[in-house]
């Protein structure tokens, strides 16, 4: 049998999106590998969060009753011992912040080879994986060899598991050790709240990397102000210091869903898109016509915004 | 307190390139520091004029030419560098996560430094593995994404600011000695200033074989093998408006109209 652990997530008594994702991921590697799904969901209330995950197409449920919330070293601790114990072919994790924090060091006691950021893979009797290098500019296929695996998956990239499952749920007998918990999580702290709810706003003019400098800014002001937009930005404006936290797009800032959200030399990052792409018009200007933005963008101009900005604020004055 | 900084150089593509095979040909890439690196470095360099580090020691695997890229992060402030390089790991055309934590807890088996800081992730590969791997190697403890840091050298913790998704901060105090991923953002990195690139040129690159760090070839055998690379096809079913400026913008505005935000 070839059987696939995956590992759910969940946050402040919540599960999260790449929990139902990762039964999705894994059911599909276990139906490639002819195997079981086995799922591993670690601290809180595991009774209920199991209730919840116990979706179409999921085997067994193992609950790790220990401590409230994610800590990286009672994780890496549970799957090591559910792996001991099951045995199976891959081991699934979801490529989050959280995931990052203990899929390596798992792969790495396990001695499994690991691929992080998969967006797809093919299991026939040998493994091979799909991921994006360069900023999203190329795909590339890796063969990974040996028996066993380490993936994490990346976010969005799989559906949502749906249904209602018969999975058998199972307390798993975990005793860690305490000395090797070296890490506490003390608290949680919400960023980037401030004057303007970007993610309230019906039109959003959002800016990146392409406005090249600060002093540029005034002329974007001066657009939001000619068409009575709301301001905001993708991650590295932010990172300079040019617009406050609570202005950031994406999967580390807000979520947005405007009517219209006009990206101005913005690339489109995965992670930018991650938290725009519920918008119901996307408008790109980006002087780069291969540029990721484009391929989910409704409406495009390939051009130099210091051309194309001047004349557009023209347009509403 | 002595710190290792892990210094990548990575290639960025030009806005046109071609894919030869499972590579881009040199003439497309412009090899910089990696973006998450330098703010790695910055770190480190603060800790030490705040007088927390002795000592920031950087460490890139990489060919001579990433000497450049070396440069910048001495110029920066760090004192020191180790640049690892061997035949064996030039044909590679992926080195997976195994290899470079093997590499680097050989160098902090030398080095026995107190702080390890890399980026979160490098700009080309974009594994996000490395450091976390390490850290479970060395056996350090360790943080992932990391925006903010307190060090406490005194009491041997480390109050860390962890980045989650979706606007919220985990705060995590980390035993020492660790290893941390510095994410964007959590300091302004120093552009070098002229002066200190001049003393750059007189700080040592010490350049190491894996011979040197008592590794054999058999360490770089990576289970990764790049099959395939190309690029991903459009999705895009957008409408480009053509045109001069005056022509796109007088496009833009009638859609932003029609769709009733603007008047």
């Amino acid at each position: 049998m070839s059987d696939v652990l995956a590992v759910t997530e969940h946050r402040r008594g919540e599960l999260r999106d790449e929990s139902f994702e990762v039964i999705s991921a894994g059911r599909e590697l276990a139906d490639d590998a002819g195997g079981d799904l086995h799922l591993a969901v670690i601290s809180g209330d595991v009774d209920s969060y199991a209730d919840t995950l116990n979706r179409d197409g999921v085997d067994t449920i193992h609950t790790v009753e220990y401590g409230e919330e994610f800590n990286h070293d009672v994780y890496a601790q549970a799957i090591e011992a559910l792996f001991a114990d099951l045995e199976p072919t891959f081991v699934l994790m979801p490529n989050s912040v959280n995931g990052l924090d203990y899929a390596p060091a798992v792969a790495n006691s396990l001695d499994l080879p690991l691929v992080t950021d998969v967006i797809g893979f093919e299991y026939d009797g040998g493994l091979t994986a799909t991921r994006e290098m360069y900023g999203s500019k190329v795909e590339t296929t890796v063969e990974v060899e040996g028996d066993q695996f380490a993936l994490t998956t990346r976010g969005a990239e799989w559906p949502e598991a749906e249904g209602v499952g018969e999975a058998d749920v199972s307390a798993f007998d975990f005793d860690p050790d305490e000395d090797a918990i070296r890490s506490t999580v003390t608290g949680f702290e919400e960023v980037g709240a401030g004057d303007v709810d970007i993610s309230e706003a019906e039109f959003l003019v959002s800016i990146g990397r392409g406005i090249e400098e600060e002093d540029n800014l005034p002329l974007i002001e001066d657009l939001v102000e000619a068409t009575g937009a709301t301001l905001s930005s993708s991650r590295p404006i932010v990172d300079n210091g040019w617009l406050p936290k609570n202005r950031q797009v994406g999967q580390s800032g807000s979520q947005v869903t405007p009517t219209v959200y006009l990206a101005i030399g913005i690339s489109g990052a995965v992670q930018h898109v991650a938290g725009m792409k519920g918008s119901d018009t996307i408008i790109a200007i980006n002087n780069d016509p291969n540029a990721p933005i484009f391929d989910i963008a409704d409406y495009g101009i390939v051009g130099d915004l210091f051309d194309v900005v001047p004349e557009l604020i023209e347009q509403f004055e | 307190m002595k710190v290792l900084v892990t210094v990548k150089e990575v290639a960025e593509l030009a806005d046109d390139f071609e894919v030869d095979g499972t590579e881009v040909d040199d003439r497309y890439l412009e090899y910089d520091l990696n973006e998450w690196d330098d703010y790695a470095v910055e770190e480190g360099v603060q800790m030490n004029e705040a007088g927390v580090a002795d000592e920031v020691v950087t460490v890139t695997i990489g060919p001579e030419r990433a000497e450049e890229t070396i440069r910048m992060a001495l110029a920066k402030g760090a004192d020191r560098s180790i640049r690892v390089w061997d035949e064996a790991l030039e044909d590679p055309d992926l080195l997976d996560v195994e290899t470079k934590t093997k590499i680097l807890s050989a160098v902090v088996a030398e080095e026995d430094p107190d702080l390890v800081l890399t980026g979160v992730q490098a700009g080309d590969d974009a594994f996000g593995a490395t450091g976390v791997a390490l850290a479970d190697e060395i056996d350090f403890e360790w943080g992932a994404v990391v925006n903010a840091l307190d060090m406490d050298a005194d009491e041997g913790v480390a109050h860390v600011h962890r980045e989650l998704e979706g606007g919220v901060e985990e705060l995590t105090d980390i035993e020492l000695p660790a290893v941390l991923t510095i994410q964007t953002g959590i300091n302004e990195p120093r552009y070098a200033s002229l002066r200190g690139i001049r003393q750059a040129q007189s700080k040592e690159i010490a350049p190491k074989t894996l011979d040197d760090l008592g590794l054999d070839a058999d360490a770089v055998e990576s289970d990764l093998k790049l099959t395939d690379m190309y690029e991903p096809e459009s999705e895009s079913d957008a409408e480009i408006f053509e045109g001069d400026a005056g022509e796109t913008a007088g496009k833009l505005a009638d859609v932003l109209r029609e769709k009733g935000v603007v008047q």
